[in-house]
């Protein structure tokens, strides 16, 4: 799977120079790529319904992050005061973070070959519980519908949210 | 194995984002490649060498070890969904208080409280 | 002051460009038993639909297609149905219970309430995100009117 070492290096490189660009609209951008990325791995790993859905929502967080940042990109941004204590602090953790991570890694099942206990019902019992031939579809609208339901709460909550504070009345001028 | 401490590595550049920059939309940007990370690691378990994707077709028997493990697809799709509402609540936040405070950057945000 | 969207030629095209767009979220939402696909993907793309009208012909002018008042109610309306279709199922013996005939495999109508629940979603997901988005857009001409800040353009 060599190809998916290459994009994953790919996403690792588009992160970083997301996060220490200098102008926003450049960091937004290198964001996409990000993304794009992550839907190339999910087109490789079979999983299409997530590459449609990464795609859209993507495009989507793209078009909301430049709408917030485009007139409002300030080059007078406070620089960080570099010393070699806190580059020191930061290098500890990701190290102490990585290595406990793999650690932990060596636990997990080797990839390719996964345990799938719950799963295995779920694919046998999908055509003829539900008639659904998708069968994450019958997961997420018959055997979980519980998830999808908070899942939709958990949204209608965000987006009510979302609108309470942008609104305009009842603001204070 | 690999694949998984490269995602472990994504994460940890999203860390590093959220926790040192300090201006409100690339603390965001963080966010956005945590979540990433942390989905494309969950897919990344499920992955069966030459599985097919978890979608009959006419004819096709329903043997699990033929297909890639759709319970982690499924609530991933939930996963991603949710960001979107978290990144958009947000956004309306962070453009809340550059109305209000006239910057993004979260020092000078602490020194104007008034 | 006079913003109304782009120019002449992104008008004409984007006539033509948003039916297709928004079929293609109908299609996928109203597909998503049998391909990939679903209510949340075809949602998002419903609301991008709406946010291409936003972005080619102005705010006014997407006012009078879909209101923000009239996008919230759909978005309440596309939750209570998915409520709805849940409750449904009590009446035949459980939550989320799949009461509906199943049908016969690979056809249209085939997987019971999994249907009505992808149209549910639909609305619900397209809906809310065009709202969140148009409140954001009019919070920020609202400001440029407000303020004249012609220097950030």
């Amino acid at each position: 799977m060599i190809e998916l070492h290459i994009i994953l290096l790919f996403m690792i490189v588009a992160a970083f120079l997301a996060i220490e660009m200098r102008g926003l609209l450049s960091s937004v951008i290198a964001l996409g790529a990000v993304g794009m990325g992550l839907v190339l791995q999910f087109l490789l790993l079979r999983a299409p319904d997530l590459a449609i859905v990464q795609l859209v929502v993507e495009i989507l967080i793209l078009i909301i992050l430049i709408r917030a940042t485009v007139k409002l990109d300030r080059p007078s941004e406070s620089r960080l005061r570099e010393n070699w204590a806190y580059l020191f602090c930061v290098l500890l953790f990701g190290g102490v973070f990585l290595f406990f991570g793999y650690r932990a890694l060596t636990g997990l099942p080797v990839f390719g070959d996964p345990a799938m206990r719950v799963s295995s019902y779920y694919i046998e019992n999908a055509l003829e519980g539900t008639g659904a031939a998708n069968i994450v579809s019958a997961i997420l609208l018959d055997f979980r519908a519980y998830d999808t339901l908070g899942e939709v709460t958990i949204l209608f909550t965000s987006i009510v949210g979302a609108i309470a504070v942008l609104r305009k009345i009842g603001r204070k001028k | 194995m690999s694949l998984y401490f490269m995602a472990l590595v994504l994460f940890c550049i999203g860390v590093y984002g959220l926790v040192v920059k300090k201006n409100l939309i690339k603390k965001i940007i963080g966010l956005v490649i945590i979540e990433n990370a942390v989905n494309l690691f969950l897919i990344l378990t499920g992955f069966r060498t030459g599985g097919e994707a978890p979608i009959l077709e006419r004819g096709m028997e329903a043997v699990p070890e033929h297909f890639v493990d759709p319970l982690p697809q499924a609530m991933i799709l939930t996963s991603i969904v949710i960001g979107l509402g978290v990144i958009a609540l947000l956004v309306a936040i962070s453009v809340r208080i550059y109305e209000k405070y006239g910057t993004f950057d979260v020092t000078k945000i602490t020194e104007l409280k008034g | 002051m006079k913003e109304h969207g782009m120019s002449l030629p992104v008008k004409r095209i984007t006539r033509i460009t948003v039916a297709l767009i928004f079929f293609y979220g109908l299609y996928i939402a109203i597909h998503g038993h049998l391909s990939p696909g679903g209510g949340f993907a075809g949602g998002v793309i419903f609301a991008l639909s709406m946010i291409h009208i936003v972005l080619a012909f102005g705010r006014e002018n997407t006012m009078k297609v879909l209101s923000g008042a009239a996008a919230s109610m759909l978005e309440s309306a596309g939750a209570l149905a998915f409520l709805l279709i849940a409750l449904g199922g009590v009446f035949a013996g459980a939550f989320f219970l799949n009461f509906l005939p199943e049908g016969e495999p690979f056809s249209l109508f085939s997987a019971g309430t999994i249907v009505f629940s992808n149209m549910a979603i639909f609305v619900k997901v397209g809906a809310g995100l065009f709202a969140v988005f148009l409140v954001m857009a009019l919070l920020r001409t609202d400001d440029s009117v407000q303020n004249n800040e012609g220097e950030d353009r």
